[in-house]
């Protein structure tokens, strides 16, 4: 069964999550928002730097953030200047370290979601007196409801499976940044095999549970889903 | 009524496409912006919407300044008091008919017009589909739930993007109805964008013949349906649309006699109090013309009138501009033609050969026959 190590670190895990695919939305939103309506020249470098993490080795981007947020690193100086300490071996260095590789799965199908509604929408919103901000909650965000839901539980399904980011920014210490994947890890390290599966099993459930809810729900909707 | 105008001056330059027009309107009426795909008819609608921004720019409506590009004036769209209504409906797909209705209306901070919700669902006929969702209904009543929602607004201008042009013969021919009532029963100017003819003769009270981003023309209807510098005078279609009333019927010959500008004609009996407008549209195909009274015809509708214009067209035609009613004798030689003709014009299609026999000149005293009339409403 579960010891109290374990429940705390799926606590941790699930805060994680929680808090990181909140901050993706609020800072994901008016990304995926530009992406999908400017025709900067910038558009495309800024689109393959989004999707980086897709395809680059967690340790990597795990390496690169740990140098950068290190007390010698650019971001590192800045947070101790402004009395903040460093970040990386702590919760909210965790979140940041999430926020950054699991944002292609929250921009992505937000992006791919406001491509789709197009311009119609917008312009006749715009006849019937409806402002750029409100024409954004009352027209777009119900338009863009398949996109939300996907890119919420993509981006946290995701962030609650990510091992190597969080080895090299988190590391492992207990009930500070010791997540659930890494404590699979420790078990299977210390040949605690039945904890191992206890766990795995349970991420595993919830994984599929999850995605099976969000198909579901996006089959029964009328508007194309992001997905496709 | 409500005499306002609109001043309208646009350049824009798109590289391959080029829009330049200054045109002044009048505040009533519907006013047709007519001509072929790419003569930036559409594009014109859109710069007064502020949909699309000309760099070079004035548009004033109502007294109100809604464009000035020298002073760095460009009101956004949701800042115009606009009605716009789009080529597909454009509803909203996640609200339902009511709640389409009411989203611009819940918008705008107080409604000063005159023109109420409840009267617009009842003119255009919607008011069993308020708790559908767009997705379940027909093209032709999508687009009459996007013209109430515009109108309800109780905008200083409607404008309409093509709205009939998605649509087949059936569902047209459901909506012009629609738009020709609420042209005689609202007090809201329209702009109507369309490339047909037929909506031309059936709604326009002026109308703006557009080419490669210009205005080839642009005045009352009939006046500029027969100009003969446009080459909508030559079309095979060609006709003119004569603004009438009802005067008398004459049951016993199943007749009705209306009463234009330029006199009198007899149509086929309609059931229409005395007094009732009427658009009657003439074919030019359907008008030949007499140097004298012909004694002997089965044509009821033969009115004096006067040459004003001849053009020769493709495969020997001869286009022949005519005014009416026929005033005393015109005399070439005192002062200006148009003072001593009627205010009424017609286009005739003859052959050039007829023209030549009749030796047809400008100032002539001359006989039309109309052949035959098409009632529009």
């Amino acid at each position: 069964m579960l010891n109290a190590a374990d429940i705390a670190t799926l606590w941790l895990t699930f805060k994680v999550a929680g808090i990181a695919t909140l901050l993706m939305l609020l800072f994901g939103t008016p990304l995926a928002w530009w992406l999908a309506r400017t025709t900067s020249r910038w558009k495309t470098i800024c689109n393959a730097l989004v999707s980086l993490p897709l395809v680059l080795p967690p340790t990597v981007l795990g390496f690169y953030l740990l140098i950068m947020l290190g007390p010698n690193g650019p971001i590192g100086h800045l947070t101790t200047e402004l009395g903040l300490g460093t970040l990386p071996f702590t919760f909210p260095g965790l979140v940041v370290a999430s926020v950054l590789y699991s944002l292609p799965f929250v921009v992505q199908p937000l992006q791919s979601s406001f491509t789709s509604i197009g311009e119609q929408p917008l312009e006749a919103a715009a006849t019937l007196r409806a402002g750029p901000l409100d024409t954004f909650f009352s027209v777009i965000v119900p338009l863009a409801k398949p996109g939300f839901l996907t890119a919420s539980i993509l981006g946290f399904t995701h962030t609650v499976g990510e091992f190597g980011v969080v080895l090299m920014v988190g590391g492992n210490i207990p009930d500070k940044t010791r997540v659930v994947s890494v404590q699979i890890y420790n078990h299977v390290e210390a040949l605690e095999y039945t904890e191992a599966h206890w766990l795995a099993g349970i991420l595993m459930l919830f994984s599929f549970s999850v995605l099976l809810v969000l198909y579901t729900v996006l089959k029964t909707q009328p508007v194309a889903h992001p997905l496709k | 009524m409500n005499m306002t105008t609109m001043q309208a001056r646009f350049q824009l330059d798109y590289g391959d496409f080029k829009l330049d027009v200054d045109l002044k309107l009048p505040g009533t009426g519907i006013t047709v912006l007519f001509g072929h795909s790419g003569s930036g008819k559409t594009t014109l609608l859109r710069c007064v919407a502020g949909l699309q921004q000309a760099q070079h720019g004035f548009l004033e409506i109502n007294g109100h300044i809604w464009q000035d590009s020298e002073h760095d004036l460009f009101l956004p769209t949701y800042k115009r008091p606009l009605g716009y209504v789009f080529q597909e409906a454009n509803l909203f797909p996640h609200l339902t008919v009511q709640d389409n209705l009411h989203y611009g209306l819940k918008r705008i901070k107080h409604n000063s017009g005159t023109v109420k919700l409840d009267q617009t669902v009842e003119l255009l006929g919607i008011g069993h589909l308020l708790e559908r969702m767009p997705g379940h209904l027909s093209g032709g009543e999508r687009q009459r739930v996007a013209i109430a929602r515009a109108l309800a607004l109780n905008p200083e201008i409607l404008l309409m993007d093509e709205p009939l042009a998605s649509l087949d013969f059936k569902r047209k021919q459901e909506i012009l109805p629609f738009l020709s009532r609420l042209h005689q029963e609202l007090d809201i100017p329209v702009l109507y964008v369309t490339h047909s003819q037929q909506e031309v003769a059936q709604l326009a009270d002026t109308l703006v013949i557009l080419e490669d981003g210009r205005t080839l023309a642009s005045g009352p209807l009939a006046e500029t349906q027969s100009r003969l510098d446009v080459p909508l005078a030559q079309d095979r279609e060609a006709s003119t649309v004569w603004q009438a009333t009802v005067a008398e019927h004459e049951a016993d010959y199943h007749l009705t006699h209306v009463a234009f500008a330029g006199g009198s004609l007899s149509l086929p009996a309609i059931n229409a109090k005395i007094g009732t407008p009427l658009r009657v549209q003439i074919y030019a195909r359907d008008v030949s013309i007499a140097l004298e009274a012909p004694s002997a015809t089965s044509i009821l509708n033969v009115l004096p009138a006067t040459v004003t214009g001849i053009s020769n067209g493709r495969d020997g035609q001869t286009v022949v501009q005519v005014r009416l009613p026929r005033m005393a004798e015109v005399s070439q030689s005192v002062g200006n033609l148009h003072d001593q003709v009627g205010k009424q014009t017609l286009l005739a299609h003859i052959t050039r050969k007829s023209a030549i026999m009749l030796n047809l000149q400008i100032g002539m005293a001359v006989y039309v026959q109309i052949k035959g009339t098409s009632l529009l409403n």
